[in-house]
């Protein structure tokens, strides 16, 4: 029971990742119709903003300090960060540790803005064109976003701390009266999925905007003719897409050290429960990544392994072969999305 | 020639002479020069050109004929080099029977991935195919690992059967690939004046292929065959209201391609006896994807040229460093030369990926045919500039 729990746990959190990137693949492919081959590298450039708050944060300056000494007498340099000398050396510590979830409040802005100049700029040209094409320019662009990325990183991954508070061990089964020991820090990429699926969900469900938006999936062309200017709102979709991605990248980070490539494994991964799920279907991608997630987790047990070798590598695929193949919709596919 | 119109014949010839001239025609510049480094004459990357090239075509008659783009076709050229170091392993180390091998075995692999992928189009096809390669990848990587031989790759060993052959050499080492005992590796060097010519058995063998797979292959695409698979990317939901199943069509062509790529693996097997897992990773198979659209997707030569251009200026990007550059942009004012090569800095050594991504988005973007689209659009316009005095009126011409 206790290995059983666990299994679903890590699940969870890996599910938690698959469920994002998919909702967001699954929100550009039902708004706008084009499959993004480049959402992993927005998954990776979220996951770099962090890297990168944490290193402005970090930025320091050196003291001579006269009152220390080194082993050799002479007087000791020390680095302090600029935010430790504004803020105070307590409340700047507690800033720079707090590094990952402050990147957050300056994630969502940039990738909005990625989001923007790429649908503008790139694949607002790619509408009318055939899916292959789609696939090949933002496969191009997903390579040319990863080099980038590597030019300024380097190919290493960069570790990224969560947190003091987040980052030691919970005890999670005490709730259930029993002693199942977990990482904080997947737990709480666990509940913030939930809240930012919950909050797409809501924001599509219960807003006026989310309401046009979700006409202009069913049917753009009479949208159109309403007199509602429902690019502007597709472009707008398309950010938060790309926002949804890019958080997910953020807190990410202190699961699994950032590289470049990243966002290129993830993908494949996210495209394949896309497709489990129904193509722009949003319910069935959150529903599949899990779904997928938990399955890899339990494939992943030695008692598993030990009958079936290998299964945890393939579960996946195999899954979504045997479900493309009789059920091509996916689980929970709409009538004539994509039938072709 | 050979059931060839005279065009295609002209083209076969002239892909023919490239080829064959290669050791002459890539090494340009003489050896002790400044140019030398853009030299591309040397066996190992000729290879390369060639057994890509190979590679790439076959890619094509899927992709470019039936508009089925398949993202998993380095998982073919993976199993043709698995079993063709297997052949070295347990039969001998001659190359014949092991490329042989390499195409029945990836021909039956490419028929049980197509029989399952090719039941869905579009995009679910090649999903379907990236995760039959990421499959294949990962079970090469673990639980195959007797078989694959795991993160090390496949290699061979002194204690291997070898059947036919030796397992170990009279001096106690490995036996290198042969055919029919002329050894893979042996190259004869030809030196005039200060240029230095090198002729290497292997890539003359797989020039032969490249030849005779590019023949196969204008043969397939003037075949009423090849005209089926054109309709099926024209327009598969007519053919099949007339009454024409497709999918022994697209079948046959999911196999034939996946046959070209595993001739690709056990060539290259055959040049260097090593199979690694990499080779069946997807960024791989993006790869061919990558030269055939730059190539030109369709055509004929396109796929050649691809996988020539992609391998040649990986080669030369990745050699080119700041110190080169600074060379190149000495005749500049200081200030400006340290400009230049700032700016052209990241595009080239461990950047080429990024100009190479560039280069791919500006292609698919504005050149949807490719470098032989751009060919043709240049000789058009200069063509039309000659013409310009006879007739305004330009001549529509047919379409291909």
């Amino acid at each position: 029971m206790d290995a059983i729990l666990l299994q679903i746990l890590n699940g969870l959190d890996k599910g938690s990742a698959y469920a994002l990137i998919a909702l967001g693949l699954t929100l550009i492919f039902g708004t706008l119709g084009v499959v993004n081959f480049a959402h992993g590298a927005l998954f990776m450039i979220g996951a770099f903003c962090a890297v990168t708050v944490q290193r402005i944060l970090n930025l320091s300056y050196e003291v001579v300090d006269e009152t220390q000494k080194d082993f050799l007498g002479n007087a000791l340099k020390v680095k302090t960060s600029y935010v430790e000398s504004w803020f105070g050396p307590e409340m700047g510590g507690a800033i720079i540790d707090w590094a990952v979830p402050i990147a957050i409040i300056f994630a969502i802005p940039i990738m909005i803005f990625i989001g923007f100049v790429m649908e503008r700029g790139l694949i607002k040209h790619f509408y009318k064109r055939e899916h292959a094409d789609q696939i090949l320019v933002t496969f191009g662009l997903a390579i040319v976003l990863q080099e980038v990325i590597k030019y300024f990183y380097g190919a290493n991954p960069i570790q990224t701390a969560s947190p003091e508070a987040l980052s030691g061990v919970a005890n999670v089964g005490a709730l259930f009266g029993m002693d199942i020991v977990y990482p904080v820090w997947r737990i709480v990429y666990f509940f913030f999925s939930v809240v930012i699926i919950g909050g797409i969900f809501s924001f599509l469900q219960f807003t006026t905007f989310g309401m046009v938006v979700r006409a202009g999936m069913a049917d753009r062309e009479t949208v159109g003719l309403l007199g509602i200017n429902i690019d502007r709102r597709f472009t707008i979709m398309f950010g938060i897409a790309a926002a949804v991605a890019g958080l997910a990248g953020v807190m990410y980070t202190p699961i699994n050290s950032p590289n470049y490539h990243m966002g290129m494994d993830f993908l494949v991964l996210s495209f394949v429960v896309v497709v489990v799920g129904g193509m722009g279907s949003l319910p069935g991608a959150v529903l599949a990544g899990f779904m997928l997630g938990i399955l890899e987790a339990f494939a992943s047990m030695n008692e598993i392994k030990s009958i079936l070798p290998g299964i945890d590598q393939i579960i996946i695929y195999v899954v979504a072969i045997i479900i493309l193949l009789t059920r091509p919709r996916g689980l929970m596919g709409r009538k004539g999305v994509m039938e072709e | 020639m050979f059931g060839l119109d005279k065009k295609d014949t002209r083209m076969l010839l002239v892909v023919a002479v490239l080829t064959l001239c290669a050791p002459f025609i890539l090494n340009p510049f003489p050896t002790d020069s400044a140019m030398a480094q853009f030299n591309a004459g040397y066996p190992d990357l000729m290879q390369r050109f060639v057994i890509f090239g190979i590679f790439a075509i076959g890619f094509n008659i899927l992709f470019g004929l039936t508009g089925y783009l398949s993202f998993g076709h380095a998982a073919f050229l993976g199993v043709g080099s698995y079993s063709a170091v297997w052949m070295f392993k347990l039969l001998s180390m001659n190359v014949v029977p092991a490329i042989l091998l390499a195409v029945v075995i990836s021909g039956l692999f490419a028929l049980l991935i197509g029989f399952v992928s090719l039941r869905r189009s579009g995009i679910y096809f090649s999903i379907l195919t990236l995760a039959f390669a990421q499959m294949s990848f990962n079970l090469a990587y673990s639980v195959l690992t007797p078989i694959t031989n795991g993160e090390t790759g496949l290699q061979l060993t002194l204690d291997d059967p070898r059947v036919l052959g030796v397992s170990a050499t009279a001096d106690g080492s490995i036996p290198v690939t042969s055919l029919f005992g002329l050894e893979m590796r042996s190259t004869f060097e030809m030196v005039v004046g200060p240029w230095a010519f090198q002729f290497n058995a292997g890539y003359y063998l797989c020039a032969l292929v490249l030849l005779a797979v590019f023949y196969l292959s204008i043969r397939i695409f003037r075949s009423p065959f090849g005209m089926m698979l054109r309709a099926v990317k024209s327009n598969q939901q007519r053919m099949n209201y007339t009454g024409l199943n497709t999918k022994p069509y697209t079948l046959a062509a999911f196999v034939i391609s996946g046959m070209y790529a595993g001739l690709a693996g056990g060539l290259m097997a055959s040049m260097d006896p090593l199979a690694g897992a990499e080779r069946m990773q997807w960024t791989a198979s993006g790869e061919v994807v990558l030269m055939t659209i730059l190539g030109g997707a369709g055509t004929l030569i396109g796929p050649v040229l691809g996988a020539g251009f992609i391998k040649y200026f990986e080669n030369i990007f990745s050699k080119i460093n700041d110190t080169v550059l600074h060379n190149w942009f000495a005749f500049m004012p200081d200030g400006l030369e340290d400009f230049v090569v700032f700016i052209v800095h990241p595009f080239i050594g461990k950047g080429w990926h990024l100009t190479l991504g560039i280069m791919f988005m500006l292609v698919v973007v504005f050149l949807p045919g490719g470098l032989v689209e751009g060919g043709q659009r240049i000789a058009k316009w200069v063509k039309g500039r000659k013409n310009k005095d006879d007739s305004t009126s330009a001549t529509k011409n047919p379409a291909e």
